[in-house]
C-alpha cells in the first residue's frame, strides 16, 4: 500500500528559492509519507471525462480542440499555427483511454486573456487561449494552437518566461493528477527560467519540452509538435468488498 | 510495455483561471443523498498574508462511503447526483468554499475504517507542485481510531480537523489552509 512517495529526481522541490514566490508559499515542516488507500487510488478523472463525453458528443465541445477558432467569433487567431499532439501514459509505458487533457497559454503576443496579466501586450480579440479534449484509444490528444509567445514577469531583473503551454491531467487517479507546463525546442530563455531550472536534472527538464515533428507538421497548414505525457499510476490493487467496509458503509 | 519516466509538475501560475469554466464548487444538488454541509477557509502563506490566487480541489466519497470511480468495487450504493469532485478557486480574501455533503467512512485496509475526510489539494503560483491535504471533521468520533491521522504526530493532528459550526441553520466547517509556518498545515507525501 506504501508508494515511494514523490520522486526528488524528477518532481521540482517545493522550496525554490530562485523562483521568490516560493520562499513564502512552501511548508517547512516535512511531508507525512501518506499510504495509498481507496481514496488515493480512486479519483474523479474517470468521472470528469464520462461527464464531459456527453458534452463532446455535442456541438459544444467537439471545437475545443482547435484554439485557433475557439473564441468562437467566426476569426482565426493571430500567430503561428501549429499542432501539438502526444500520447499519455502510465509508467508501464500503457496508453491511458480517454482522459481529459485540458491547455491554457498566452496568444501570440505573449499576453494571457485574464484580469491580472497586464503586460503591454495587445489581446487578440479572437483567441481565448483554453482547450480541452480527451484522449482516443491510443491514448493521443490532439490539439491546433498558435505559438505561445514568451512574456516578462517581476521575480528578477529582466526576468522572461520562455514560451509555455499549461497542461491539466486527472488520470485515474488522485495519486496521477498532473499540472506542468511544456516549452518549445532551441528556446534560449530555458536555461535562464527559473521556474523550467526548478526541475532537478537535466534530464527530467527535457521531458517538458515538446520535440519538433515533422510528420505531425501538416503541408501548407501548420507545424507540429510531440509532446508525451506520462502519469503515476496507483500502486495498491483495487478494492474488493470485504466485511468491514460493509459494516461501515451500513 | 517498457517503464516510463514521469513527466515533472510545473506551477499552476496565476492565469489558471482561465482553465476554471464555470463554478465547480457546487457538488450537491436537491437530489443529492446526505447531510449538507458547506467547507470553506482561507489559504496564508507564511507571512499569515491571504493567497488570492490559490486553486483548491477536493475528491471524496459520497453519504454512503463509495466513490464514483471503478477502483471502488464495494456494494454500497452510488448516487447519481454525486460525483464528489470539486474546484474553486480562492477569491481576494483567500477565501474558498465547496457545498456539499458529509461523506461516510471509508475503507484503510481489510480490516480497518477510515473516519469521514475530504482530500484536498492545493495549486497555487510558487507551488511547483500541488500540495495534497485531507480535511477531517472535528466533531466525529471516528478521528480517534483513524489510520492516518495516527500518522501525523498528535500536536499537528489539528490543523487536519474542519471545525464545525452552525450558520443560519446551515453546517459549516472552517478549513483554513497555512502553506507555511506555524500551524502549518500538514501535507502529505503520496
Amino acid at each position: 500500500m506504501d508508494g515511494p512517495g514523490r520522486d526528488p529526481s524528477t518532481f521540482p522541490p517545493y522550496l525554490y528559492e530562485a523562483y521568490r514566490a516560493t520562499v513564502r508559499r512552501s511548508p517547512k515542516q516535512p511531508l507525512i509519507p501518506l499510504p495509498q488507500t481507496l481514496s488515493e487510488i480512486t479519483g474523479p478523472g474517470p468521472a470528469i471525462s464520462a461527464a464531459l463525453h456527453q458534452t463532446v458528443q455535442g456541438a459544444v465541445g467537439a471545437e475545443d480542440t482547435d484554439l485557433t477558432t475557439n473564441m468562437g467569433t467566426g476569426t482565426e487567431a493571430m500567430g503561428e499555427r501549429i499542432i501539438v499532439t502526444g500520447r499519455v501514459l502510465d509508467e508501464h509505458g500503457a496508453p491511458l483511454v480517454g482522459t481529459l487533457v485540458e491547455i491554457w497559454q498566452t496568444n501570440a503576443a505573449g499576453r494571457y486573456r485574464h484580469r491580472v496579466d497586464q503586460h503591454h501586450a495587445p489581446l487578440d480579440p479572437n483567441f481565448l487561449g483554453y482547450g480541452r479534449c480527451l484522449t482516443d484509444t491510443n491514448g493521443v490528444y490532439r490539439f491546433v494552437t498558435i505559438r505561445p509567445g514568451a512574456y516578462p514577469w517581476q521575480n528578477h531583473p529582466n526576468a522572461w518566461r520562455p514560451a509555455h503551454i499549461h497542461f491539466s491531467l486527472f488520470g485515474p487517479s488522485w495519486v496521477s493528477r498532473l499540472v506542468t507546463q511544456m516549452y518549445f525546442p532551441g528556446d534560449p530563455l530555458q536555461p535562464l527560467d527559473p521556474i523550467f531550472n526548478s526541475v532537478p536534472t537535466g534530464a527530467a527538464q527535457a521531458r517538458l519540452v515538446a520535440q519538433y515533428a515533422h510528420d505531425v507538421t501538416q503541408e501548407g497548414y501548420a507545424l507540429g509538435f510531440r509532446f508525451d505525457i506520462v502519469l503515476r499510476g496507483p500502486r495498491a490493487t483495487p478494492f474488493e468488498p470485504f466485511e468491514a467496509a460493509q459494516r461501515a458503509t451500513r | 510495455m517498457s517503464g516510463r519516466a514521469l513527466t515533472p509538475s510545473q506551477t499552476v501560475g496565476p492565469f489558471f483561471h482561465i482553465m476554471l469554466r464555470e463554478p465547480m464548487n457546487a457538488l450537491a444538488t436537491p437530489q443529492t443523498a446526505g447531510t449538507r454541509i458547506r467547507i470553506e477557509g482561507v489559504v496564508y502563506d507564511g507571512d499569515r498574508a491571504v493567497v488570492p490566487d490559490a486553486m483548491v480541489e477536493i475528491w471524496q466519497a459520497n453519504a454512503a462511503g463509495r466513490y464514483r470511480h471503478p477502483a471502488d468495487l464495494r456494494p454500497a450504493p452510488l448516487d447519481p447526483a454525486f460525483v464528489g469532485f470539486g474546484r474553486c478557486g480562492t477569491d481576494e480574501r483567500g477565501f474558498y468554499s465547496f457545498d456539499t455533503i458529509k461523506p461516510g467512512p471509508v475503507p484503510f485496509d481489510a480490516q480497518r475504517v477510515q473516519a469521514p475526510h475530504i482530500s484536498m489539494l492545493v495549486f497555487a503560483r510558487g507551488l511547483l507542485d500541488h500540495l495534497r491535504t485531507r480535511a477531517y471533521f472535528d466533531d466525529e468520533r471516528a478521528n480517534a481510531d483513524d489510520p492516518v491521522l495516527h500518522l501525523v504526530p498528535q500536536q499537528r493532528r489539528p490543523t487536519l480537523l474542519a471545525e464545525h459550526r452552525t450558520d443560519a441553520g446551515r453546517v459549516v466547517y472552517r478549513f483554513d489552509i497555512v502553506l507555511q509556518g506555524d500551524r502549518e498545515t500538514v501535507f502529505f507525501d503520496l
